[in-house]
């Protein structure tokens, strides 16, 4: 299973000389293995993602974590939605209410954009998921809702023993209770459990997490704590924030583990980033 | 052991923060969680119990009505609430574990996850006065 970043940046794409090592574009990863190419989220990642997509592809396999516009906003300037050869399937969470297509026609539609869903020249076909498990190819697909405000899933990716776990929007603390002490309180755990790779919400430094609890989002030290809980061999720490530069960056990581003995590997997300999960 | 669903952990942590008694089961009945209010009525300690199964919570207390009767698991309102997955209501007494008599008041409710799961069900109790 590869693995390649195409965006980790949080909430808006943030462009500039002092983000030219983790990169400006919002969430996007894509995952190839053997036929089988997936991509997580749509966020503004997915524009280049689409122009450097293999022509060979025939189908890709969109799953989205939610719907928040930092994880959706690239979807119109992907390149195969409006290619007739190439099928795209479109995967999001359930609500109680409203069919996903619908919540996704909000979307594809004036005045937030000028093409609808309706004229793209192939449909994608929409897949609404829960607590799923399903196969792509040869991966296997997991999904769970997790803590963020609004129906939104994390994702676990299994392929020859290898497993991804993908949580880029996620609250530990008020989706856990005596964090990180009870695994089997705390969400997101059956996602990343054992992971060779997590990718993780660490938007926060602990001191800016006070003043925003409730936002959906963790802080650098709930995220490594959670990957030692989850026994990861790596963490990717992801969901930066848009005003964050390189070095800040590089500082929050520094000031987060420099008295902390561990067992994995911790790092910040770049964009461009590739990894071989084997 | 597995984790639980978002949403049980979600009430569980409400549960918590509440200073009005509260029990969390789950769909079989199970006694996940009871906080600290609910501590206070039973006479137990959640940290020492841990949960319990439906047979074990819906005798331990002896609930019985006005007249001494005993109260059949199946009359309870969580009780109904689990088998129904519909809210319910009722008044009752129970023998707490310092042996007093308690006149308690419960609602009931079923938490549905999204799109159309049963998770669990959740109780509130409020120690009323003798009817």
């Amino acid at each position: 299973m590869k693995v390649k970043v195409w965006g980790c940046r949080g909430s808006l794409p943030a462009p500039g000389p002092e983000n030219k090592i983790y990169g400006g574009n919002t969430s996007c990863i894509q995952v190839m293995h053997g036929e089988a190419c997936i991509i997580l989220d749509g966020g503004s990642g997915i524009l280049r993602l689409g122009k450097y997509l293999s022509p060979e592809i025939t189908e890709v396999h969109v799953l989205l974590s939610h719907l928040h516009m930092d994880h959706t906003m690239g979807l119109g300037f992907f390149a195969p939605l409006y290619n007739p050869k190439i099928t795209v399937h479109l995967y999001g969470p359930s609500t109680s209410n409203e069919p996903l297509v619908n919540r996704l026609r909000r979307y594809f539609s004036p005045p937030l954009f000028p093409v609808r869903l309706s004229e793209l020249p192939r449909h994608p076909i929409i897949h609404e998921l829960n607590t799923s498990e399903f196969k792509i190819g040869d991966v296997t697909v997991k999904s769970d809702y997790i803590c963020h405000p609004g129906p939104t899933l994390g994702y676990r990716l299994t392929a020859n023993k290898s497993v991804l776990a993908y949580l880029p929007d996620h609250e530990l603390q008020m989706g856990s209770v005596n964090f990180p002490n009870d695994p089997e309180w705390t969400s997101g755990f059956e996602i990343a459990n054992g992971a060779d790779l997590l990718l993780h919400d660490a938007a926060y430094t602990s001191k800016e997490y006070v003043s925003k609890i409730g936002w959906g989002h963790s802080s650098i030290r709930d995220a490594i704590a959670f990957g030692k809980m989850c026994k990861v061999k790596k963490l990717a720490l992801f969901h930066h924030e848009p005003i964050r530069s390189d070095e800040q960056l590089d500082q929050m990581l520094l000031d987060s583990t420099q008295n902390l003995k561990l067992n994995f590997e911790v790092e910040i997300c770049a964009e461009g980033k590739t990894y071989d999960l084997g | 052991m597995p984790a639980q669903p978002l949403e049980l952990i979600l009430a569980r942590q409400f549960g918590d923060s509440l200073g009005m008694p509260c029990f969390l089961v789950d769909p079989e009945g199970n006694l996940l969680f009871y906080n600290e209010a609910a501590e206070t009525i039973f006479g137990l300690k959640f940290g020492e119990t841990g949960g319990m199964r439906v047979e074990e919570w819906a005798t331990v207390f002896t609930p019985t009505d006005s007249e001494g009767n005993p109260i059949i698991p199946e009359d309870l309102p969580l009780v109904k609430t689990i088998s129904t997955k519909s809210p319910a209501f009722g008044s009752f007494y129970i023998d707490s574990l310092k042996g007093d008599r308690i006149h308690i008041t419960v609602s009931s409710f079923p938490i549905m996850g999204r799109p159309d799961r049963v998770l669990g069900s959740m109780a509130m109790f409020w120690k009323t006065e003798d009817a």
